[in-house]
């Protein structure tokens, strides 16, 4: 037993090393280069000029709000309706909503600004009809959707995951108990789902609000938001403390607001 | 009528997950250079898709990276997870995992941005003109899929019997030859799942790869990126399609070993 041990301590060495070398200290050069000027000196520049950012944090966040919300709307009934049948339907209908998943987000986007730009698919067919153009692409809706399209698994699965393991006889229980399908709801299914709507909202979320390549196609050039602050000051302005400290303040915020919604999830499965 | 509305509602929900999939593939097949006119039927993109010797390399290069770094994560991960599974110290073991949780915490593209800022940090101390490379990009995909393959491997652990090991060397066999014998084969179904998943996060990720690769090194999600800048030819739904088929066939491996691996805890 005791010699187990040693081995096992062992066994954890390179790991140890590696986490503290390339998770661990990466977050602090992020923090030094957010605090320092090109030549390395300390500076609070960078802090300061993110003042001039405050409208694309607030965009950001408002866009990977309003998407999560529609999201959570979608997949709820969604994963409920699928919590329902048969055990064989329910993993076919499981695979199908990951399977798109799979196929590069890079790809689907640039496929949907295919199917809603100016001369795209669907204005295509609405000129076939007669029908005037719609203007889509450049939109804040466009790029919201955009969200909602790749990120939407994130939240089907988790609040799935949830309703799969809510016991029928609980249901039946209620039933029983004179709930009509509206308290039933409301008194048994949604408090038992909440860890999954909280895991799904976060999933969707994070994702949404540090997205580039998302504004970048179905925004049009015209919706800026804090992904692509970043891009730009590390990719083509090669402003590395500029970015570091945008990257810096998304991070922190991202991170302070997931331990409030755990804390008020008062569950710590999120942690394995 | 409700189960009707029900049945329309989901309907809606997979036409919309899939119609940027059908486009894709659809596209793949149309003979002028069009990727929302359909001008007729051709195979002639994945023709030049194959007569690429570009896009070739690109996909050599993925294949390279994504082999490589989901190897060495599974074999660090795996290690990481027999000794975090055997932590009593409840602040360290938390610790532990909270760590290995940050990268899927953090937003991918902080993530990155840390990395490459890691990465030009130490070349200038070195003095190197430049810091980003093959290497570096190595490292970025093993640390973001070490947490893939712990959090197969780990719940596996925990469902083992810790008797059996104990039982193990007290007939006799040496702690490493009763991991070998008695703990990895109860846990080589996490090991498989952790390695394939690694290897399909490395092969289609776009964003912390932007950030950490070097100049000289592309993969084909960078390619596809480099190519959504301009009007995009057919030959890139093409080739996302191939992709697009790859992964499919390996998640229908993964599933049946699944499936199969039910029915035999049923029996």
């Amino acid at each position: 037993m005791k010699k187990k041990s040693l081995l096992q301590q062992a066994a954890g060495a390179p790991y140890i090393v590696w986490a503290a070398l390339f998770i661990i200290i990466p977050l602090f050069i992020v923090v030094y280069y957010a605090f320092t000027d090109k030549t390395g000196a300390f500076t609070m520049d960078n802090i300061a000029s993110l003042a001039d950012y405050k409208e694309t944090f607030l965009i950001s966040f408002e866009y990977a709000f309003i998407a999560s919300l529609i999201c959570l709307a979608i997949s709820y009934p969604f994963a409920y309706i699928m919590s329902r049948k048969g055990p064989a339907a329910q993993r076919i209908m499981m695979m199908l909503v990951m399977l798109p998943m799979w196929m590069n987000l890079l790809i689907r986007t640039y496929s949907w600004m295919n199917i809603l730009e100016r001369n795209g698919i669907i204005n295509n067919i609405l000129e076939n009809f007669g029908m005037e153009p719609l203007k889509m692409i450049g939109t804040p809706g466009a790029v919201i959707f955009g969200m909602i399209y790749n990120y939407i698994p994130y939240m089907i699965i988790p609040i799935y995951n949830v309703m799969s393991k809510i016991e029928p006889s609980l249901l039946e229980a209620a039933e029983d108990l004179g709930s009509g399908s509206l308290s039933k709801l409301r008194r048994v299914i949604l408090p038992l789902s909440m860890p999954g709507v909280i895991s799904g909202f976060t999933m969707v979320f994070v994702p949404s609000v540090s997205t580039f390549y998302i504004s970048q196609k179905l925004g049009g050039g015209k919706v800026m938001l804090i992904g692509d602050a970043i891009e730009r000051q590390m990719q083509t302005s090669y402003n590395y403390n500029l970015g570091a400290s945008l990257s810096l303040v998304l991070m922190v915020v991202i991170l302070v607001s997931m331990v409030i919604l755990n804390r008020f999830a008062g569950d710590d499965d999120l942690l394995i | 009528m409700k189960k009707s509305l029900q049945n329309l509602f989901v309907a809606i929900i997979y036409i919309i997950l899939y119609a940027p999939l059908l486009v894709m593939v659809f596209f793949s097949f149309n003979e002028s250079r069009s990727t929302s006119v359909f001008t007729g039927f051709s195979f002639k993109w994945y023709a030049e898709l194959f007569s690429s010797r570009d896009t070739m390399t690109a996909l050599q290069n993925t294949l390279v990276l994504a082999i490589t770094s989901a190897v060495i994560a599974t074999l660090l991960g795996t290690a990481a997870a027999v000794y975090m599974y055997q932590i009593r110290n409840k602040v360290w073991k938390s610790t532990m995992k909270t760590v290995t949780n940050i990268p899927m915490m953090v937003p991918e593209i902080v993530t990155g941005v840390s990395m490459m800022l890691l990465f030009v940090f130490v070349g200038r101390l070195l003095g190197a003109a430049n810091a980003l490379s093959f290497w570096t990009l190595l490292i970025a995909h093993v640390t973001f899929n070490l947490p893939y393959v712990i959090l197969n491997v780990l719940p596996k652990l925990n469902q083992t019997d810790p008797h059996l090991a104990e039982a193990a060397q007290d007939l006799g066999s040496t702690p490493l030859s009763a991991f070998f014998k008695v703990v990895l084969p109860a846990v080589i179904p996490g090991i498989i799942s952790g390695f394939i998943m690694s290897f399909t996060m490395s092969l289609d990720d776009f964003v912390i790869s932007y950030y950490t690769t070097g100049s000289d090194f592309q993969t084909l999600p960078l390619k596809i990126f480099a190519m959504t800048k301009k009007t995009v030819k057919p030959d890139m739904y093409a080739l996302s399609s191939l992709i697009f088929l790859t992964v499919l066939v390996l998640l229908l491996i993964v599933n049946i070993g699944q499936i199969k691996q039910d029915r035999k805890n049923k029996n």
